[in-house]
This record gives structure tokens, C-alpha cells and sequence, in this order.
């Protein structure tokens, strides 16, 4: 081949490095991009800072005074200054915990049997497509679906308008994320770690169980942790369900009454019965429900981002 | 249905302790050209494999015998690898594979209806080209094995991960760190604890996959040394790229390579010569696997 570019070869490459114009160029594009993408991240980070700074701000005559009588008081729409959040908070982490008994166990159950057992079938794949489409369903959906069938049709069994029926409904709300996302975790799993452990004799399940679980482990905590959240924040369908607004008395029932019998609120449903009401003392108020709301999910996420790097380090 | 596949492998076993007195005894000469004293382990007969509608590998008719290294080699897309997973049935894994033809081994068809793959691959260990560790301890990655077919005694257990990294000569370098990950050691560390992995569930047979395509210099020769010291136990089966390296470490030379299909549109594999090393590397009868040992394609 000629020599078409002198410039290319030799001292004159090298002399080349140091000012080059295309290189400048590129440098230039490659700036601007740069400064394109930190903005973006700046602008998501300052709209989360002046929410939370904003919120601050509402709720500061709450925080300041009577923070204790707030987070512990009950339900009241009607006068602010006895308003709380305390059932509201035992209510979100009922529901926490009956999501987790339900749609944990189930969700990962079916994810297994999707990707380890249902192969590439005709019918696998249209479960597949409509697991999906179930993560799309509107949440007041599964709120209509949650009043007819876990207050109305088993009512009996549920006690009605009950926290049960709210956790229930709310499972069957996360469940498709559950499902999709410990698919995913699944999915993820090399396939070398399988070939190995089948390689030595190992059983489907006996591969499963031993390999291929215990890798997607963390993958499928993360995503019950994204699905938890969300159910933390549901509030539409608890209202459908039962979910009380404006007040709510609890008397002397104990713990197992209010759980079977009882009404029951959560976080969600709480800030909007008071945001519901008008007058600067109910601003506060809402603006500080919504504070312990942001603090519960972030306590959920830590407690569960802990389990998951303690059991990833496990081995 | 398995207790056929265990009886033919224990009688294996008796064999391989009576092993000397056998060999004296002498058998039937059979095979292509070599002196075979005791039965084959491996025989296929039209051996074909498709993926789909493709035909990856077509009619190959082989016959292996025991403690012997045998090397597949060949280009690319030739089909050696997908032969050598008919042994332990790993094509099972792969939906669209579909295996036509015979593969015996000690006489049992093992794509029989009855023939269960787990039980298989107990017998057939398999070592693969990227060394697969589990991301476990070292100590936890060898006594699985062992822990699926029923060893719970920890004293037991204890004997068969010492014996087996001690085969794959790994022993020295890990014996301090046996709790540790196995993820920590080094490519060449992570393919012999493979390789004990496989030896520590007693296979007769031991089929590996390139194990040396990811390891510098250093680490392949260890291995190749150390495939030396497994013959005397094991059956050996290798699928190899490197032709130096089947040179060095193989009895017999399979060598595969790829030709069009009938409807003349994609390249199927085939078996070109099947015989010893020595004459393959030689004198071998196809011109095809002279242009390729001579490296004039490939």
C-alpha cells in the first residue's frame, strides 16, 4: 500500500498527537455530552432535594412541636392539632409484612417454575407476555378486584374491610413485579454455574435449589425490596378495600382484634385524608405524614439492602 | 432402568481393580486399525445431532476405549463439542438439540427412553472451557459432588476433598484456605479444582470441553500433566483447538471437520479420520486432515 498520509508515519505521527484539530473536536462533543448528562442527573437530584427541603418546611410547626404526639396519635381529619400518623404507620407495616408472607413466597415460586421448569413453550409464552401486562394494570384495579374478592366473596374468611384484605389485595398488586423481577434474577444466573453442578450429577432441582438460587438471591431481594416499596405506597386500592379516612378509633381492642375485626389505615390513605382538609394546620400536618411516609420506605429499603449484602457475603 | 447403567459400571469398577489381569488376558482386536484389549467404552453409530432442523454434526461412528485420552479436533462450527456432550447427555439442556443415531456406552444406549441423565452424568464427569467454579468455598465446591450421592459424614467428606485436589494436584496451593472462595484463585487454579470437582464423585469417564482455551502457558502444561496422571484411572475425552496440545497428551485423534449439507446452504460437521495420534500427526489417509495438521486451513 502507498503512502497516502505522509502525516501518519514517523516523527511527523508522533509531532501529530499533541495539536490535532479532530481530536480537539471530539473533545469538545465529548464535553458537552458530559455536561449534558451531570445536568440531567443535577436537575433529578435538585427536584428530590426541594421536595424533601419543602417538605421540611410545611411540617416545621408539627416537628417542632408535638412531633411524639403526632407520630404516635390516631387518626383525626377533623382537628389537626390531635391528628397523627401511629395507626397509620402499624397499618403500612402490617401490610409490609402480609405482602411479604404473600407475594414473596408465591411471586418467586412462580418465577422459578416460568424460567427453571416451563421451558420455551407456546403457553410459557403467553404466561410470560402477561405477567407483564399485569405489572401495567392501573393499582385502582386491583383495588376493585381486591373489594369483590378478599372483602366481598371471602369476606368470611378476610373479616371484611380489614387489614388482611388490604395486605391481600396489595400482594396481588406486587405480585407480577415479583415475579418479573426474580425472573430476571433467574435469568441472570450464567449458565456455567448450572453446566457445572449438572455436570456432577446434580438433579434439576437439586441444581436449582444449591446454584442457581442462592446466585439470583440477592437479584430476586432487590426487586422484593422495589415491589415492597411500592406497596408501602399504594393508596388507591386500599381505599377501595377499606382503607379508613378521617377518623379512626381503635379504643381498647387488642392487637388481634384490630388485625381481624378492626378498620385499618396506612400511610398513604392517611395523607390523603388529610390533604384532603383545609387551612394551613392541615398543610403541616400532611406535609409531615408524607416525611414519615418517605422515612418508613427508606427504612424498608435499608433493612432489606442489609439482608441482601449480608447474604451475599454469606458464602 | 438405572440399576442396567449400575451394573455395567460397577462391573467397570471390577474390572479397573482387575485392570492388570486383564490387560494380559488380551481380547479381540476391533476398532479403526488399533489393538483394543478390553471392551469400549464409548461406541456411536450414525451419530447425528441436530439444533432445530440443522444438522450440526452428522454420522459419526467412533469407538473409545478405557484409559485412553482420546482429542477431538478440528475448525470451528466442526461439531467436536457437540459429539463430546452426547457422552454425558449435556445437550439435554439445550431445547432444540435432538440427537438421531447410537451412543453406547459399556453397551448401554444412553438416549434409551429408560436411561436417566442424572445417573449418567455421575458417571461421565465433565470439565468446560471456561473453568466454572461455584461461587462457594473451595471445600463446599468439591464435596457437593459427593454430598448428592448421599455423604453426609463430615470425616468422609473431609477424605474425598483431600484425595481429589490432591489428583488434581492442587492440593499444596489450597490446602490452608479451604474455606475460602474458590473464586479467588487463579484461572489455572479455578480449571484443576474443576477437575477435582469431577474426580471427587468418582466418574469413570472424564469429558472435557477446551479446558485449556482460557489458561496461559504455564497453567495448560500443568494440566496437560496432570490429564497424564488421571488416564491411569480415567477415561479421557478432549476437545481441543490447539493441535500441538492433542499431539502432546492423546493416544487417539478424532479429527471433525465441517462440510455443506445436502441443500448445499450451511456447513455441517462430519468425522473425517478416526485413529491413533501417532499416525494422524503422521501418516494421516485424508487429505483434508493433512491440509489441516500442516496448518494449510483451520
Amino acid at each position: 500500500m502507498a503512502l497516502t498520509n505522509p502525516a501518519r508515519f514517523g516523527a511527523a505521527s508522533a509531532a501529530g498527537l499533541t495539536r490535532s484539530r479532530a481530536s480537539r473536536r471530539q473533545n469538545l462533543s465529548g464535553r458537552v455530552v458530559e455536561g449534558l448528562l451531570l445536568s440531567a442527573l443535577a436537575v433529578s437530584l435538585l427536584i428530590l432535594v426541594v421536595l424533601i427541603v419543602h417538605l421540611f418546611q410545611r411540617s416545621w410547626s408539627v416537628l417542632d412541636s408535638g412531633f411524639g404526639d403526632f407520630i404516635t396519635g390516631t387518626l383525626d381529619a377533623s382537628d389537626a392539632r390531635t391528628a397523627g400518623v401511629g395507626q397509620a404507620i402499624r397499618g403500612t407495616l402490617f401490610l409490609a409484612v402480609i405482602v411479604a408472607i404473600v407475594a414473596f413466597p408465591l411471586g418467586i415460586a412462580c418465577a422459578i417454575y416460568l424460567e427453571e421448569y416451563a421451558g420455551d413453550s407456546r403457553i410459557a409464552r403467553i404466561l410470560r407476555v402477561n405477567v407483564r401486562n399485569l405489572a401495567g394494570v392501573p393499582s385502582i384495579v386491583y383495588g376493585i378486584l381486591g373489594l369483590s374478592i378478599f372483602v366481598k366473596f371471602a369476606g368470611g374468611l378476610t373479616g371484611g374491610r380489614t387489614v388482611i384484605a388490604g395486605g391481600l389485595t396489595l400482594s396481588v398488586l406486587v405480585l407480577p413485579i415479583v415475579i418479573i423481577t426474580a425472573s430476571e434474577a433467574l435469568r441472570a444466573v450464567p449458565r456455567s454455574i448450572r453446566e457445572g453442578a449438572y455436570g456432577v450429577g446434580a438433579t434439576q432441582w437439586e441444581t436449582i435449589r444449591s446454584h442457581v438460587l442462592p446466585s439470583a438471591g440477592p437479584g430476586i431481594l432487590t426487586g422484593t425490596i422495589l415491589s415492597l416499596s411500592r406497596a408501602a405506597g399504594e393508596a388507591a386500592p386500599l381505599l377501595l378495600v377499606g382503607g379508613i379516612t378521617g377518623l379512626l378509633r381503635t379504643g381498647d381492642q387488642s392487637l388481634w382484634e384490630q388485625v381481624t375485626k378492626g378498620g385499618f389505615t396506612s400511610m398513604p390513605v392517611a395523607i390523603f385524608s388529610y390533604a384532603r382538609q383545609t387551612g394551613s394546620d392541615f398543610r403541616a400536618v400532611t406535609a409531615a405524614a408524607s416525611l414519615v411516609l418517605l422515612l418508613v420506605v427508606v427504612l424498608l429499603n435499608a433493612i432489606a439492602i442489609t439482608l441482601r449484602n449480608r447474604f451475599e457475603r454469606r458464602w | 432402568m438405572k440399576t442396567e447403567l449400575d451394573k455395567n459400571h460397577e462391573a467397570h469398577r471390577m474390572q479397573g481393580a482387575e485392570g492388570a489381569a486383564m490387560a494380559t488376558a488380551g481380547g479381540t482386536a476391533e476398532g479403526s486399525g488399533a489393538v483394543a484389549t478390553e471392551p469400549p467404552v464409548f461406541r456411536t453409530e450414525g451419530l447425528t445431532v441436530y439444533y432445530g432442523d440443522f444438522a450440526a454434526v452428522r454420522d459419526v461412528n467412533l469407538t473409545l476405549s478405557p484409559r485412553e485420552i482420546t482429542a477431538f479436533i478440528g475448525p470451528s462450527g466442526c461439531g467436536k463439542s457437540t459429539v463430546l456432550r452426547c457422552f454425558d447427555r449435556m445437550n439435554d439442556l439445550i431445547p432444540t438439540a435432538r440427537v438421531e443415531g447410537l451412543v453406547e456406552y459399556h453397551g448401554v444406549n444412553l438416549y434409551a427412553r429408560e436411561v436417566d441423565a442424572v445417573e449418567v452424568r455421575r458417571r461421565i464427569g465433565m470439565v468446560f472451557q471456561k473453568p466454572n467454579p461455584f461461587p462457594k468455598s473451595i471445600y463446599d465446591n468439591l464435596a457437593f459432588g459427593p454430598r448428592l450421592n448421599g455423604i453426609r459424614k463430615k470425616s468422609e467428606l473431609d477424605a474425598i476433598v483431600e484425595s481429589s485436589l490432591q489428583r488434581a494436584a492442587l492440593w499444596d496451593e489450597v490446602k490452608d484456605r479451604l474455606k475460602s472462595s474458590a473464586m479467588g484463585l487463579s484461572g489455572g487454579q479455578q480449571q484443576r479444582l474443576c477437575i477435582a470437582r469431577c474426580v471427587a464423585v468418582e466418574p469413570d469417564v472424564i469429558l472435557m470441553d477446551e479446558p485449556c482455551s482460557a489458561l496461559d502457558p504455564i497453567a495448560t502444561a500443568r494440566i496437560e500433566d496432570l490429564m497424564q496422571e488421571l488416564k491411569k484411572q480415567f477415561t479421557i475425552i478432549i476437545v481441543t483447538h490447539n493441535m500441538q496440545q492433542a499431539a502432546r497428551v492423546s493416544d487417539k485423534t478424532a479429527f471433525f471437520t465441517t462440510e455443506f449439507s445436502i441443500a448445499g446452504d450451511r456447513r455441517t460437521g462430519v468425522l473425517v479420520e478416526f485413529d491413533s495420534t501417532r499416525t494422524i500427526f503422521s501418516t494421516p489417509s485424508d487429505e483434508r486432515t493433512e491440509a489441516y495438521i500442516t496448518g494449510r486451513f483451520g
